[in-house]
Parts: structure tokens; sequence; C-alpha cells
């Protein structure tokens, strides 16, 4: 065992320190320009080194890197440590751009993938329903082929960033009379036109970070399909198997850890800072051991994926473990608060007299419960590691059949 | 970055694992649970043989000179296998012997130990559950009176590594005088523990005792850890066998959800779990500053985590789970030792949380 680098990669690191400290933040000139510019350049700038967009084609305006685990990881830690502008996050370079890039045409890559890791255009997934959840395959959305167009009927939900998405990768029934799986295409569709009415979806918190889109004879050309006709639900477990990977990391839960232990050293109960109760002390020790256990096992995922060698069940076991750190840390904050966990988190500023690192974790404690369910509820990814990871029997599914 | 096994490692563990399948299968490991002494020397001599009593131990001592982390793994299989014997005091007892002991002390009991020509074990905790260096209130001096409990084996051993007041350390030979030892009846009848009542007994310092008691303390710390892992991942392997093969209402009970969520969750608690005793190993020889909080953090998660898992397999195993008959219950109680021994998880979370700096 060996947790450093090694030679090689310290030199990489250097490297890439280097990079940065000469370009980050914007110098002389460029230091005047608007700031998403400013991000524009460095961001240009980093995929031409090859430290941004590694495993995108040159073609398509990526560096078309060898993959390395560790340099990918040596990258991150490096600009993050100064705030530079890292990979444009989102869904659209998380899920649509690696299914283009496996499934889809030319003509869609080259025009989708180079303005979508650009960050000029966004995307949102129209996945969900008001009657499919983690039975998606039931979806009902209507795809209708009307001359050159598709002529597109239903309602998604659960849509993150449907207000400011310029198109919408969705699934939507195309073959009625095939059965459930096989009757779904993956449609793009834009979303700037009269078919289509995004509304605010207000969640518990009191925010509304999601939305309800409405699709009414929403149209969209022929051929913006990706994979054939009723291949969509096969299209679809790429991008789903991408996002699990991204919700699971563990520099979450290590971020989550630091700031509880910051909350209990900082907020005062009966006169003495709470971390000296012994009951708070037992629940952060407690969820340290889980939060080390997530972060250790990082370490022995990235060497295996270096290696080329699959991790087994723990790669299955990310996010739930993510899950219940972020859960059992938003009751421990709920505690260490005290009397201010009666207050709203959303209350204006000169009501609420809690610190603003404070209201954060009334919102956590309720964000934590969303996290749960958000890419796959925690009951669904211990069937995932149930079956896949221990072999287990599959659920007998009662419905195979067409969706009516 | 290279947080993984090396080859000779992996092999290391089929190679004790291999063992133990064809050595100690659970028909004879229940004859020994159910004897005399719960030792077999035959077993025992096995291990000796594999190079297990002096693993930790310089070569020049006869030993491997192996690191922790694979004395850890070591550890680990034979929490797999629930393997009866004294692994455990023997490994410290030497370790103990390597940091404090004069030149001389080493060159007369290292050999002997690594050769299985002598079977040493630690005696630490007094009465109050006082299992750290910093507790022991037995006074050192050329002759010991005072008692010490739970001292694993010491009926078998030759020679004893005695705790004393001010984290001091003392050899104590089985011959010598004013010795008393009474089972005390232990849980875990691979493991059995006495007690051992000192009345003037001859004793000899380990002269560098002051530093390598809390060293000493820490690889047990990770021992268990590493063990309690080995039992738990077996336990799980039970349940989830067994859930592929016992069938009701027409069906193997692995289909239920009910039942395939329980065991996702033990899978859950007790995989990443893993690597948390291999940072503490590695940590224990790589990386001094995190050594004595890693060790004390890996054994009250693991511990806690394995007893839980041995909980939740009587639950999935029915009535059947309940029984003597039933292997489960083998396991159930290295979980119960795991975890007592040295100190319960509360004790280590709060040492854990003082060594932050809380």
């Amino acid at each position: 065992m060996d947790l450093s680098y090694g030679k090689e990669y310290e030199d990489f690191r250097a490297e890439v320190r280097e990079f940065v400290a000469g370009n980050w933040p914007p110098k002389g000139a460029e230091a005047e320009l608007p700031k998403e510019e400013g991000r524009r350049r460095f961001r240009a700038r980093a995929t031409e080194q090859g430290y941004l967009n590694r495993a995108i084609p040159k073609p398509y305006g990526g560096s078309e890197q060898a993959p390395d685990e560790i340099k990918a990881n040596i990258i991150r830690e490096e600009f993050r440590r100064v705030h530079a502008p890292g990979d444009v996050t989102g869904i659209g370079t998380m899920m649509l751009v690696p299914t283009l890039l496996e499934k889809g045409e030319e003509w869609q890559k080259e025009k989708f993938v180079p303005p979508t890791i650009r960050g000029e255009i966004g995307w949102c997934q129209g996945y969900s329903e008001p009657g499919s959840g983690s039975d998606l395959a039931s979806l009902k959305t209507r795809g209708e082929l009307v001359g050159d167009e598709w002529v597109i009927n239903g309602q998604k939900i659960w849509t993150t960033t449907a207000q400011q998405a310029d198109y919408m990768f969705c699934l939507c029934r195309t073959e009625p009379e095939a059965p459930k799986h096989a009757g779904i295409s993956y449609l793009l569709i834009p979303m700037k036109q009269p078919g289509v009415e995004v509304r605010p979806l207000r969640q518990m918190t009191g925010g509304a970070d999601f939305n309800e889109v409405f699709l009414t004879d929403a149209k969209t050309p022929k051929d913006w399909i990706v994979g054939k006709r009723g291949e969509g639900w096969l299209v679809s477990r790429a991008t789903l198997k991408h996002e699990r990977n991204s919700i699971g990391a563990a520099a979450t839960s290590t971020a989550i850890l630091a700031g509880l232990v910051h909350l209990a050293k900082t907020t005062q109960r009966a006169g003495k800072p709470c971390i000296e109760d012994p009951e708070i002390r037992q629940r952060l020790v407690t969820i340290e051991g889980y939060v080390r256990s997530h972060e250790y096992s990082g370490y022995r995922q990235l060497t295996l994926n270096s290696r080329g060698e699959s991790p087994g069940i723990l790669q299955l076991m990310n996010k739930l473990m993510s899950t219940n750190i972020g859960s059992e840390a938003a009751k421990l904050a709920l505690d260490v608060l005290g009397e201010d966990g009666l207050l709203d988190a959303q209350g204006s500023e000169e009501m609420v007299l809690l610190p603003s690192g404070n209201r954060s974790w009334i919102a956590q404690y309720m964000y934590s419960l969303g996290i749960a369910v958000a890419g796959g509820t925690a009951n669904i990814q211990r069937n995932v590691i149930g079956e896949r990871g221990l072999g287990l029997p599959r659920d007998v599914y009662a419905d195979r059949s067409p969706a009516k | 970055m290279n947080f993984e096994l090396s080859e000779e490692q992996h092999l290391l563990q089929q190679t004790v694992r291999q063992f133990l399948e064809n050595e100690c299968p659970a028909t004879h490991l229940r004859a020994v649970f159910e004897g005399e002494t719960g030792f077999d020397p035959a077993l025992w001599k096995g291990m000796v043989e594999m190079g297990l009593a002096g693993l930790h131990l310089p070569e020049s001592f006869g030993g491997a000179g192996l690191e922790m982390i694979d004395l850890a793994l070591v550890s680990e299989t034979l929490g797999w296998g629930a393997a009866p014997g004294p692994f455990l005091g023997h490994a410290l007892a030497g370790l103990a012997i390597l940091l404090a002991g004069s030149d001389e002390q080493k060159q007369r009991w290292l050999p002997r130990l690594a050769g299985g020509d002598a079977i040493a074990t630690v005696a630490f905790d007094e009465t109050g559950g006082l299992w750290q260096p910093e507790e022991w209130a037995l006074k050192p001096g050329r002759a010991l009176s005072g008692t010490k409990l739970n001292v694993p084996f010491a009926s078998l051993a030759d020679v004893f590594v005695v705790g004393l007041a001010g984290g001091e350390l003392a050899l104590v030979e089985k011959s010598a005088s004013g010795i008393e030892i009474r089972s005390l009846e232990g849980v875990d009848r691979g493991r059995r523990i006495d007690r051992v009542v000192f009345d003037g007994t001859p004793a000899e310092a380990l002269p560098k005792a002051a530093e390598a008691s809390a060293r000493v303390r820490d690889a047990g710390l990770v021992l268990l850890a590493a063990d309690a892992f080995g039992a738990g991942s077996r336990l799980l392997d039970m349940c989830v066998k067994y859930a592929k093969t016992r069938e009701q209402f027409g069906v193997t009970i692995g289909h239920f959800q009910a039942l395939k969520h329980q065991l996702a969750n033990m899978a859950l608690e007790i995989e990443p779990a893993r690597a948390l005793y291999w940072y503490a190993a590695h940590a224990f020889d790589h990386i001094p500053k995190q050594a004595p909080r890693s060790a004390a953090l890996a054994k009250a998660h693991l511990t806690e985590r394995a007893m839980q898992i041995a909980r939740d397999s009587v639950e999935a195993h029915g009535g059947i789970g309940f029984t003597w008959e039933c292997d489960v219950q083998l396991w159930f109680k290295r979980a119960m030792f795991d975890r007592a021994f040295l100190g319960t998880p509360s004790i280590h979370r709060e040492r854990a949380a003082k060594l932050a700096g809380w």
C-alpha cells in the first residue's frame, strides 16, 4: 500500500499547479473581462492542455486523454484549491454527453456536444412522470411521428433546471403496442416552444428546485432521436449509471463531517460548546466511522479503477453510503441547533437570528431526504446491492406488459 | 496511489483461509468449543508452521518481518474462520517484547515465540474495565501483587506481558511463584479467558515500556477490528447462502424484499469498513501521527458493526438461527469478544474524540 501518488504523478501535479497559477484568476487585460468570459477562456486553455473535458474526443471539443482516474483526481484537487473553473457541471455534461458519445449519430455529436461542454447550452432530463417513479418504464408520455416531426404529449416531473434549459432529453412512448420496455424512444426536444410549459414544483423546504413540465403537442424533428425507435430504455441505462457514480462521491461526506464538527464547536449549550457534550461526541465519532469508511473505500475504488479492475460490490454502495451519512449528519446537526430547530430555513434574515451556516443545516435536514430519493430511491439502491452485489434472486415484477 | 493488497498479501489470506477450511471446518470448530481447554495443539502447530506466530517479528528473531497490515489480514481471516487459539495475545505479547524489551529479553523470548516453542499472552484488564495503559493500577516492582482479568489463554501461556501503573510493562514467567489462574467462563469458547492473581510474583520490567504500551494497545485495536470484519463478512455470507436455499411460500426467501433489503443493509455496514481497518493498519507503520486515532476509530466502528450484523444474522435465519446447532452462534460470540476486549466501542469513540482535540 502506498497512499502517495508517486513521482510521475507528483510531477504531473506540479505541472497542473503551475498552469493554474499562471492562468487563474484571469491576469492583465483579461481580469477586466466579464466573469463568464474569463471562465470561458480559462476552460478553453485548460482543455487545450488536456486538463478538462478529458473523456471527450477532440472533434467534439474535448481533450481526448487516455483514461487516468488518478490524473483526473489531481486536476480536480488542484483546480478546487484555487477555485478555478472545472468541467462544466450539470445534467447535460453528466448524462447527455456520455449518452450521445456512446449511442448518438455523428451529426448529433457534432451539433450538441461542443456547446454543451462549453456551457453554452443547457439541458434538462425528462424521465420521471407522476405515475412512473421507480417503475420508470411504465411511462406514458406519447411521441407520435407526424410527417417529419415527433409530436409529444404528456407530463414530466422532478425536472431540475427546466426553466433555464434549452433542450430536454426525454423518454417517450413511441411504440404503444410493444412490450413495456421496448416501446420507449429517447428524444431530444427544444424547450423554448409553445407546446412546452414549465411550472415550478414547490418542495417541503419551501424552495423550488424542481419543475413539472407539461408537453402539449410539443414538436421536435424526426431525426432528433438517439438510438432507434423502441431502443430508448437501453439508451437511457448508460446515463443512469453515470448519475449513480457522480452522486456517490465521498468528497461530499467528508465535507459534511467537517461542517458538522465546526457547528458543534461553535454552538453553545448551557454555556459550553456542544462538542463537549458526551452524547454529541459519541454520535460525531459514529458518523466519522462511516465517513472514513466511505473515504478510504474511495481510495480503493480509485486504485482498482485506475488498473481497469472492478471494485465489485463497493461501487454499488456509493450512493447509499452518501445518503445515510447525509441523513445521520443532518439529524445530529438539528440536535446541536437545539431550539433553533424551530426556525424556518427560508425565514428572512432579520427575523431569524441564526448564523447563515446554521440555516443551511435546517434546509439540509429536509434536503437529505430528497437526496435519498433522487436518482433511484434508497430502497431501489438496496435492491441493486442485493441483486447485483449479493446475487440474490431478482424481484418478481408483476407488470411487463405495454403501458396503458 | 495504491490502496489495494499486493499479490503476496492476497496469497497470505488465501493460504490461511484454505488451511482453516481444511483443518478447522465447523464440525471441528464445535469440538474445540465444547472441549476442556478451547485449544487445539495441532491447529496452533499448523499456524506456527505457516509463520503466523512471528509474522510481525524481525527475521533476525526468526519472524517474517512483515507489517501490521499483514498481521491484520491474518487476523481478518482468523475471524472469518472463528479460528480458536492464542493468536491475539501471542501476537501482542511478542510486539510488546519487541518494542519495549532489552536486547537480552528480545533474544531470550522472540525466537521462541516466533518458532512456537513458547506461547505468550497479555494481562491488561483490571477490575472496572481498566484496559488502557493510562488506567492500569497494578504497582510495578520486582514482585507483583494484584489481579488481572480477561487474560486470553493464561492457563496455556508460558509467559505474560503484564500492564502496570504508569503504562509500564513487565514479564512474568508461568513457572514463577505466587500465580493463581482461574478460568472465567468466557463467551467465545475459541478464545478462553482467565483471571490471574499475582501474590508477590517475581517480575522483570520491560525497560522501554513508556511509549510501547500504547502502541501495543493500538495494535490490539487494529487486530480486533480486522477480526470483527472477518467475522461480520462471514456471517453475511452465511445469511446470503441461507437466503438462496431456504424456501417459503414456494420460493427461496431471498426473493422477498424485506430480507433482501436487510441483507443489503448488512453488506453496506460491513463491506466499506474493510477500508477502515486497512487504513488503521497501514497508518500503524506509515502514518504515525494518525495511528492511535485510526486504531480507536476502526475498533469502535468495526466491532460495533460486526455485532449488529451478528444480531441481524440470527434474525435472518429465523428460528434455526436461535439454536445451538446453527453456526451463527459461533461467530456471534466471536463478535462479542471483539467488541468487549480492550474496551467497548463507546470507550474508543470517546478516545477518538479526545485525540481529535474535540
